[in-house]
């Protein structure tokens, strides 16, 4: 446990914000520090800080250089960082359906066969974790989840692909996430939520909150297409539960 | 009500203002404006304050035509051909289309954006307090995609007001001001390589991410690392030793190392910067970066006052010559190579 109490290095990116970096690596202790001081700042915010972002192994602190230095917020940062880590960084659970393979996740095959799987198996592999939003970034709503199963590392594709559909459900390296907006991708996808992660006309329009927890259920593309028309009218098609 | 007509819009041509911020947690770029210097002056120019959302012009040309009414306008940044109707209009001097008359900007001749603000701002509504256009995110107003001929804006009819003119600053020569980090410890003597080199901006850049030509900078751990949040003004280094300047259009994280930031206050300046002219980084400490937040800002909040009321002003055309000549003694920008499409900068 005494590694949980290491200070954190406090990096500098520009004249008006800073890195508040707890690991170098993916770490889940680390990512539990680092959602901590995030919900520190959001009950006592601290005048002069702007908006934050937390990623795996540390809070990006984006301030106002004309109202607050970084002498004298790196102390208080530091101060926040030290005080112990809750378990339960929200109480908010999720229930998000999954399409997997075909048209859906047209990886998932090749994916079983490289893991020596077969494809109920990888995906019984997949949905059975219970994984938290470590971090959301990249595009609006990409969630980022840990918690995968060490048997489905896999390392990213060579070639990146340029377009991946919107909400997939993909896996790359350690990590597997949930994208909303089609984008570039060079995970490998195996499967596709009619979940809007990020839906303007919607309240709310971000559904995930990072430290949020979550579990993936299989669906066949009957139900997928059901419940995609159901969220493109704005129905939160997950399942909330208090956890 | 006036109407403001997209005749003919270049590809990079959107609504832009400070940009959208709060969301960053949530995976939402800011966007926002290129140079925000630009913005404020434009606006000041047409009496908004000096955020109010503009149409920013890469570095193509662009045509509009007033209808229903007046609207008074001023354009600033990179420098160009102005013209209303036959009348020629400089940089930084604020004039007003009478209904029917054409403004036509040609492209960018020394730098690579310009701000169109509008005298009461383009109208719209905001989503996450702004205007800004971020077509990928279906974000943006009146419309959520850069501008396209044939679209419509709604404005407000210029006002009884004097036209205002603003003397253009003189370029800066000073090399681009950079705070070390968060990542240059993953570079070891190469932070030495990459300060004393001689840096182009590529013309595969866009609002995303300009790509830097230079010496190699090498990684001494490879290239990858955990993903972590990202500002305007990152400079990440990918596998090949290029870096990255990472722009508001930018992914709000990403997984290359990043050696340096450019401070706020010389972002605009290097947005201008057109390819392929070398220029410098020069390394500053956090501290001397937030004195110049504050000079920056003040340069800001001292525009209206500098500026001239030029309600009879004639249109000085042996200055504006002279304005070209020096122009066109720099390269200009190849408008034809410069990107109109996304790059694919950065991956999750």
């Amino acid at each position: 446990m005494a590694a949980e109490f290491l200070p954190p290095r406090i990096l500098p990116s520009g004249d008006a914000a800073i890195t508040v970096e707890f690991s170098r690596r993916i770490d889940d202790d680390a990512n539990r520090r680092v959602l901590a001081l995030d919900r520190l700042l959001k009950a006592a915010p601290i005048a002069g800080i702007t908006e934050t972002v937390p990623t795996y192994r540390s809070l990006l602190v984006h301030y106002d250089p004309l109202q607050i230095d970084l002498d004298s917020l790196a102390p208080r940062l530091i101060a926040l960082a030290a005080q112990p880590v809750t378990d339960a960084i929200t109480s908010r659970h999720w229930r998000i359906p999954v399409a997997y393979g075909g048209e859906h996740g047209i990886d998932l095959d090749d994916v079983a066969k490289t893991l020596g799987l077969t494809p109920d198996a990888l995906i019984a592999r997949h949905t059975a974790p219970i994984y938290r939003v470590a971090m959301i970034g990249f595009t609006p709503g990409w969630s980022y989840l840990s918690g995968l199963d060490p048997s489905l590392e896999l390392s990213r594709r060579q070639e990146p692909r340029l377009r991946t559909p919107p909400g997939t459900v993909s896996i790359g390296g350690v990590q597997t996430g949930i994208q909303c907006i089609a984008g570039p991708s060079g995970w490998h996808l195996l499967g596709q939520t009619p979940v809007r992660t990020y839906q303007l006309q919607r309240d709310p329009v971000f559904l995930l909150e990072p430290g949020d927890t979550l579990n993936l259920y299989a669906i066949d593309a009957k139900t997928f297409a059901e419940m995609d028309r159901a969220a493109e009218h704005g129905e939160i098609v997950a399942e909330l539960a208090a956890s | 009500m006036s109407r403001l007509v997209v005749t003919n819009a270049g590809p990079a041509t959107s609504v832009q203002d400070a940009g959208r911020f709060g969301a960053q947690r949530y995976g939402l770029t800011p966007s926002g404006a290129m140079d925000r210097l630009a913005l404020a002056t434009a606006n000041a120019l047409v009496g908004n304050p000096p955020f109010t959302a503009a149409i920013e012009l890469g570095p193509f040309g662009a045509t509009f035509t007033a209808q229903d009414g007046p609207i008074r306008i001023a354009v600033a940044g990179a420098s160009r051909s102005i013209r209303i109707d036959d009348r020629v209009l400089p940089l930084n001097h604020s004039a007003t289309l009478a209904v029917g008359e054409r403004l036509v900007l040609s492209a960018a001749r020394e730098g690579v954006f310009s701000y169109l603000a509008i005298e009461g701002g383009v109208l719209g509504e905001a989503a996450f307090g702004s205007l800004s256009v971020n077509a990928r995110a279906g974000l943006g107003s009146p419309v959520p995609r850069p501008l396209q001929n044939g679209d419509h804006l709604d404005v407000r009819a210029a006002t009884e007001r004097n036209e205002h003119a603003l003397p253009p600053l003189p370029p800066s020569p000073d090399p681009i001001r950079v705070v070390l980090g968060p990542q240059d410890d993953e570079f070891g003597d190469a932070v030495k390589t990459f300060l004393d080199g001689a840096w182009t901006i590529s013309a595969t850049s866009d609002r995303m991410g300009y790509r830097l030509e230079g010496p190699v900078v090498r990684h001494q751990h490879g290239h990858n690392i955990v993903s972590d949040g990202t500002v305007n003004g990152s400079i990440q280094v990918p596998g090949n030793g290029q870096p990255i300047v990472l722009m508001p259009d930018r992914g709000t994280t990403g997984g290359y190392p990043k050696i340096a930031t450019v401070i706020g206050a010389d972002l605009g300046r290097f947005a201008q910067m057109p390819p392929g002219r070398p220029f410098r980084f020069q390394a500053v400490s956090v501290a001397e970066a937030r004195r110049a937040a504050v000079a920056f800002a003040a340069l800001l909040r001292d525009l209206p006052a500098r500026m001239v009321d030029v309600a009879h002003f004639e249109f000085n055309v042996a200055a504006l010559q002279n304005a070209n000549v020096a122009g066109s003694a720099v390269n200009a920008v190849d408008a034809g190579t410069w990107q109109s499409e996304p790059q694919q900068d950065q991956q999750p």
